[in-house]
């Protein structure tokens, strides 16, 4: 962000620091080797990704506003839902962690840098490349990839070129994120100050360190089944053509095992951030931080568990049914225990409820009904009637929007000054918070009845008896994106600009020195170009940094 | 930084910025775009593929030479040495997982579509077709749809024991090296390790003639149905890892005979030496799941 | 004005379908169950929450207590759940295993999904040896790219040819299969999903325990007009089922067709525009002139070619995105060649025999 940039550009001039010339220019962010640097690119990736992906569901929602085919045709519907998820998942919410790991993993443990430099920016800037492939799929003949995001055998088979360039970019985008992910492994294992324990790391290192576990255990897998894909489609395999012995469904065994666990690589790093936030403005320690790790871990072991619950209708044996839907169903248990810390964290604290905080507490509220509605459809039976049908829409848009996205602008808020110096505006905050949650809810509630009432997904016309509520849709979906605008303009672009109150060092915390706690807010607003290059001297609850040297008065001396 | 006074080892180094990630994202642009449009029969998709893979591998070299410079000139300290433990172990477990997905394929297959299909449930749909393994049982259609033509499976004899023996003894004499290294034996060190790399080509030519005798004399190819797809798919994506492993090794000799590694320092040999020994096991499974099963 | 439709959706409706079969009763129950249990958890625990924002606000000037650990309540609030979500699996186990349970039917037809409409077979029971296709009526996807303006019907969508028609209170086994890529065969008021993947049949049940006309659709993405492929069961009396299977048996042996003949152009092209219109022109357009990456006919290489076995050969067996129309009956498939040779600028005035596509066929 470019309040970083000019405070940089000037800073250059450090005379400690001659190895490090700062590049300036393009060079500063092509040839970037600095963690802060490579974490701003991807945020403004990802946001790029989230407004091209949202701009294609706006195309979604336009066409379903009401019966009969206005906008687009059927082809053309399919390949807009089908990229639509495939930029949201790999293009928006998954570099956007990665952006957030990148700024806040170093500062919150104490290291200087990421523990590959060089590896880092190279994962970055994979993501281009893929991107723009992804992306010019719907210019090449035939349209983009229209299979769905899970992108499922054998209609696979049956798509133009557009595929394999897919095809192609999801493989570039795992190395991406397998590399990515052995980064953040490395970084958290190897270099943490001394004295920052495990049990001492702040919560988002270790849904992080989870996370990244889970990433390098299922990328491959992916990459495995879309390998299968391509030599079907071109080499004549028959993995997943019966008549030649193989199984369509063993496509979906071998996605979904990467897929479910998939889903929660998009959670868990958002429970970090919440984690991170909600006792910042409860000004209380964060309830249960053993139990948190535990909890997180058992949810990322059982996630390897349950992938067939996306398979409930395919046909299993019944007994393979009952397993997947008791697997499926436990992993309620530890995420009620996150549930129930944050919300015992906040018990008898002395709450402030900045953006941050909103948007943590709408979060945790909007989250549990799309947690709730995920148990429904894991009982079996039910799930005969719902899957595939706009109430898996529903369920996945409550935890992944008002879950994952939330949780996004909540680390957003809360990071933003540290990252750029300066404070958002916490009016336009508050606006940018109600207004989404409203038309969130306004564009996605009415799809649990649509569900209900069995209207299938992945449909470019329905039935009349639908329309109302797909009408509502439209219009709320419309209204969260113009949300989305908002905040990019009026929130966004005026902090990268460096225009708002300058930010205080530790913008949460009260006189007393009650709030956010961690690393991070050990060194001034916006953090310097290098931090921490000289491992701190920490505290007992290594929080605090003992060291003289990086006291606020003297913020040149933190290099 | 305060402690990078010239000479001494920083605590943790952090490179400069560098062109090389951009670099090889673009070349990869070109492998991809290319490789996604020869495969649809365009004609220019090949060239962009050729080039992007020769920029990737220029890329590739000076990013290592960099690497190489900066651990020879002792900016590598301890951590950072572990850094790349840490590292190599973790994408040797995401390879493990990769070839998993092959594996699975090749058990679900074998136990579950192919007995299926030739169950009877399915018999509405497939009345002739037998479901044993390998699917070329003499007397049935070697498919459901009996769209693949008649071929003989692999057997262990001679071709895959060869390289079991290969590649066995590759890693023998990879330990021997290492063992050199240690005890700061460098001229028996090269002489083991060229033995290493000469014994993982071999294997990579007898594995091509594997695929010759496959083609020409067994019938079996790539288009041989549920057994032939497992088969190629697991032992191509395996050979592919021998070459790999193999230019690692060629490598690290190259920089063992400039001089490079010392006697207690050589990460880049061990790192080497845990991708190779990965690369074995994997064939284990292979032999054991692929041609004597 | 669109009016709710019996046996399908309703307007504005916000719950699942009336059930009928006992086993969407079932389904209904337990959705009731957990809808309530999870509310109920949802008040107490939100309630909680709002509780202390209200009361340990900083504006309130209320101070933070220090307190941030206690595995008592974390095992309680960790086998609470457990609990519950066992209480919540006993009944849903019980209404599973009673769904999947497809022994001893009274009835069993195959289901067939087809790239964009469903094909029946009656296999066992009474009935036995009836096939028809049931698609979309052609009028319905007419309105929608009309973009469904004007007076609609309550069916929109819902409506096809051939309805599948089953008799009231028998157990009927629906086997799943498809010829191209994976479709689902659902019918909500029955409680019934099941995917039909090609090359594997799957089976699932349902004994309707009321007369009337039930609607589903297809449930998986299986291409461009994945939302045209829907599902009608009449359920009808015992004695209109048997009067159906009389009138159905002789319907079939009427449109039996002599693969001998030897067809005139006209008649047999008339015929072909028929066969195209129901099953080709979805993708090809009925002005043959294709869309995107579908190819023309107008002016095909292929069609205006004397030599007629490529053109047999690809119907027969489908080549990239074009599916396989074997299924079509020998005559059904030289017609519509015939009439494509015919149409348009398309003027080779040459004919394809029925025979002509036995003989390939045997090859
Ligand atoms: C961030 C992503 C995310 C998350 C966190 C989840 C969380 C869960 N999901 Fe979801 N899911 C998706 C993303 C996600 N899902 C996506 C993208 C799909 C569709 C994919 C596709 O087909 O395209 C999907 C589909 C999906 C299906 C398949 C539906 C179908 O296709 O038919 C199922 C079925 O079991 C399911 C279940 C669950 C469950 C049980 C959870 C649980 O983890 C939820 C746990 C949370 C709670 C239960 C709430 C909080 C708990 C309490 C307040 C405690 C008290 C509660 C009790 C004791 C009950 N999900
Ligand atoms: C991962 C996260 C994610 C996110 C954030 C979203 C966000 C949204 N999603 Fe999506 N969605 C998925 C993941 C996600 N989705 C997945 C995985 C699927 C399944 C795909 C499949 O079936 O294969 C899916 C499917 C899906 C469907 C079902 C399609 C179908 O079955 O046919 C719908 C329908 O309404 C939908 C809607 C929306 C809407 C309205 C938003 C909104 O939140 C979007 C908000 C909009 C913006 C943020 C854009 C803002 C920009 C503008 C307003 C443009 C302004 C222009 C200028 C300034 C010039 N999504
Ligand atoms: Cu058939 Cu969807
Ligand atoms: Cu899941």
């Amino acid at each position: 962000m470019s309040a970083v940039l000019d405070n940089h550009a000037h800073g250059a001039d450090h005379a400690h620091d001659h190895h490090h010339d700062h590049p300036t220019g393009w060079r500063r962010w092509v040839y970037a080797t600095n963690h802060k640097d490579i974490g701003t690119l991807y945020l403004l990736f990802a946001f790029f990704m989230l407004m091209f992906g949202g701009v294609l569901a706006l195309g979604i929602r336009a066409e379903l506003f009401q019966p009969g085919l206005q906008l687009v045709n059927p082809e053309l519907f399919n390949q807009l839902t089908t990229m639509h998820g495939l930029i949201m998942v790999f293009g928006a919410i998954m570099p956007a962690f990665v952006g957030f790991a990148n700024w806040m993993i170093p500062l919150q443990i104490g290291a200087s840098d990421m523990a590959f430099a060089r590896m880092n920016n190279f994962s970055f800037w994979l993501m281009v490349p893929a991107g723009a492939m992804l992306a010019g799929s719907f210019f090449m003949p035939g349209g983009a990839p229209a299979a769905g995001w899970t992108l499922y055998a054998p209609l696979t088979l049956q798509m133009g070129p557009s595929m394999d360039a897919g095809i192609f970019a999801m493989h570039i985008l795992g190395a991406s994120s397998i590399m990515g992910s052995i980064n953040i492994i490395v970084t958290i294992l190897n270099m943490r100050a001394p004295g920052m324990t495990l049990m001492k790391m702040p919560m988002f290192c270790w849904t992080w360190l989870i996370t990244a576990y889970l990433l390098i255990a299922v990328m491959p897998v992916l990459a495995g089944a879309i390998t299968m894909t391509l030599t079907d489609r071109h080499f004549g395999t028959t993995f997943f053509n019966p008549a030649g012995g193989g199984d369509p469904v063993m496509y979906q065994h071998i996605f979904w095992f990467f897929g479910h666990p998939e889903v929660y690589i998009m959670i868990l790093p958002a429970f970090g951030i919440i984690s991170q936030v909600v006792p910042a403005f409860a000004r209380k320690r964060l309830f249960g931080y053993a139990s948190m790790v535990y909890a997180t871990s058992s949810i990322a072991i059982l996630s390897f568990i349950v992938w067939a619950h996306h398979m409930f209708t395919t046909g299993m044996p019944v007994t393979g049914q009952l397993f997947f839907m008791y697997a499926t169903m436990l992993i309620a248990v530890p995420t009620a225990v996150k549930i129930f810390n944050w919300i015992a964290t906040m018990w008898q604290g002395s709450m402030t409820f900045e953006t941050p905080m909103l948007f943590a507490v709408g979060f945790i509220f909007v989250f549990t009904m799309g947690g709730f509605t995920g148990l429904i459809l894991a009982m079996a039976p039910i799930d005969l009637l719902l899957q595939d049908t706009y109430y898996v829409v529903a369920h996945f848009h409550y935890v992944l929007v008002a879950g994952s996205l939330y949780a996004l602008f909540a680390g957003f808020y809360y990071w933003a000054p540290k990252w750029t110096g300066v404070m958002y505006n916490e009016t336009r905050g508050k606006i940018h918070f109600w207004w989404s949650l409203i038309s969130f809810n306004l564009t996605f509630f009415p799809m649990h009845f649509l569900g209900l009432a069995g209207m299938p997904r992945r449909y470019a016309d329905y039935p009349m008896q639908f329309w109302d509520f797909n009408a509502v849709a439209s219009v709320g979906a419309f209204a969260f994106g113009l949300a989305q605008v908002y905040f990019f303009f009026f929130v966004v672009l005026p902090v990268m600009r460096g225009k708002g109150a300058v930010a205080p060092q530790r913008p949460w915390n009260d006189a007393d020195g009650k709030g956010a706690e961690g690393l991070e807010w050990e060194v001034p607003s916006p953090a310097p170009f290098h931090t921490f290059e000289v491992p701190p001297r920490l505290d007992a609850t290594a929080t605090r940094v003992l060291d003289a040297r990086v006291q606020p008065s003297n913020p040149d001396a933190v290099h | 930084m305060s402690t990078s006074a010239h000479g001494t080892t920083p605590y943790y180094y952090v490179p400069q910025p560098s062109r090389h990630p951009a670099m090889m994202a673009l070349g990869l642009f070109f492998v991809i775009l290319g490789a996604g449009q020869w495969i649809n029969g365009v004609e220019w998709g090949q060239w962009s593929l050729y080039f992007g893979l020769a920029w990737v591998a220029v890329v590739l070299f000076q990013w290592f030479r960099d690497a190489v410079r900066e651990s020879e000139g002792g900016l590598y300290s301890r951590k950072i040495d572990l850094s790349y433990r840490w590292s190599m172990s973790w994408f040797i477990f995401s390879e493990v997982m990769f070839f998993g997905a092959f594996f699975t394929a090749l058990w679900w297959m074998r136990a579950h579509s192919v007995p299926a299909l030739g169950g009877i449930d399915n018999a509405v749909l497939w009345p002739d077709f037998k479901g044993l393994w390998p699917t070329a049982a003499p007397g049935v259609t070697a498919s459901p749809g009996n769209i693949i033509e008649p071929f003989q499976t692999m057997t262990p004899f001679w071709l895959p024991t060869i390289n079991t023996a290969l590649l066995l003894s590759s890693g023998v004499t990879l330990t021997i090296a290492h063992h050199a290294l240690r005890e700061n034996h460098r001229g028996k060190t090269i002489a083991f390790m060229w033995a290493t790399v000469i014994l993982g080509l071999v294997f990579l030519f007898v594995q091509g003639y594997e695929y010759y005798h496959a083609y020409v004399d067994l019938n079996l190819k790539l288009t041989s149905g549920a057994y032939g797809s497992t088969f190629f798919l697991l032992t191509g994506f395996h050979g592919f890892h021998v070459l790999v492993g193999m230019l690692m090794l060629l490598f690290i000799t190259l920089r063992l005979m400039k001089g490079h590694f010392t006697a207690d320092r050589h990460f880049g040999f061990e790192g080497a030496a845990w991708y190779w020994h990965f690369v074995d096991v994997v064939w284990l499974g292979l032999y054991v799941l692929v041609y004597w099963l | 004005q669109i009016q709710d439709l019996p046996g399908g959706p309703a307007v504005r409706q916000l719950n699942l379908h009336d059930a009928a079969t006992r086993i969407a009763g079932e389904q209904a129950w337990l959705h009731w169950f957990m809808l309530i249990t999870c509310v109920v958890i949802f008040v107490l625990v939100f309630a909680v929450m709002f509780y202390s924002i209200w009361k340990h606000r900083r504006s309130r000037g209320a101070k933070p207590a220090n307190f941030h650990e206690s595995v008592t309540v974390e095992v309680i609030w960790t086998a609470i759940p457990f609990l519950i979500v066992i209480v919540m699996a006993l009944p849903a186990t019980k209404v599973l295993v009673a769904a999947k349970d497809t022994s001893n039917a009274d009835l069993t037809i195959k289901a067939t999904g087809y790239q964009w409409k469903w094909g029946y077979d009656y296999l066992n029971g009474e009935g036995a040896g009836i096939a028809f296709l049931s698609a979309l009526d052609a009028s319905h996807r007419q309105m929608s790219d009309e973009g469904a303006r004007g007076v609609m019907p309550n069916d929109y969508l819902l409506k096809v040819d051939n309805p599948l028609v089953v008799p009231v209170g028998k157990k009927v086994r629906i086997i799943t299969t498809a010829n191209d890529v994976i479709h689902a065969w659902g019918v909500p008021a029955f409680g019934v999903k099941q995917d039909a993947i090609p090359g594997f049949v799957r089976d699932t049940w349902f004994r309707a325990e009321k007369v009337g006309d039930f609607y589903g659709q297809c449930y998986e993405l299986c291409g461009k007009e994945h939302a045209y492929m829907p599902i009608h069961v009449k359920v009808v009396s015992p004695a209109d089922y048997s009067a159906w299977v009389v009138a159905e048996q002789k319907k079939m042996a009427a449109r039996l067709d002599d693969p001998a003949k030897v067809w005139e152009l006209t008649d047999i092209a008339a015929r072909g525009e028929k066969v195209y219109a129901a099953n080709c022109a979805a993708c090809h357009q009925a002005n043959g002139k294709g869309a995107g990456p579908i190819k023309a006919l107008d002016g095909s290489p292929l069609l205006l070619n004397a030599e007629k076995s490529a053109a047999i050969d690809i119907l027969l067996n489908g080549k990239g995105a074009m599916p396989a129309w074997k299924q079509l009956s020998d005559t059904d498939i030289a017609a519509v060649i015939s009439y494509t040779k015919n149409a348009w600028g398309n003027k080779t005035g040459q004919v394809v025999q029925p025979a002509d596509v036995q003989a390939f066929r045997a090859k």
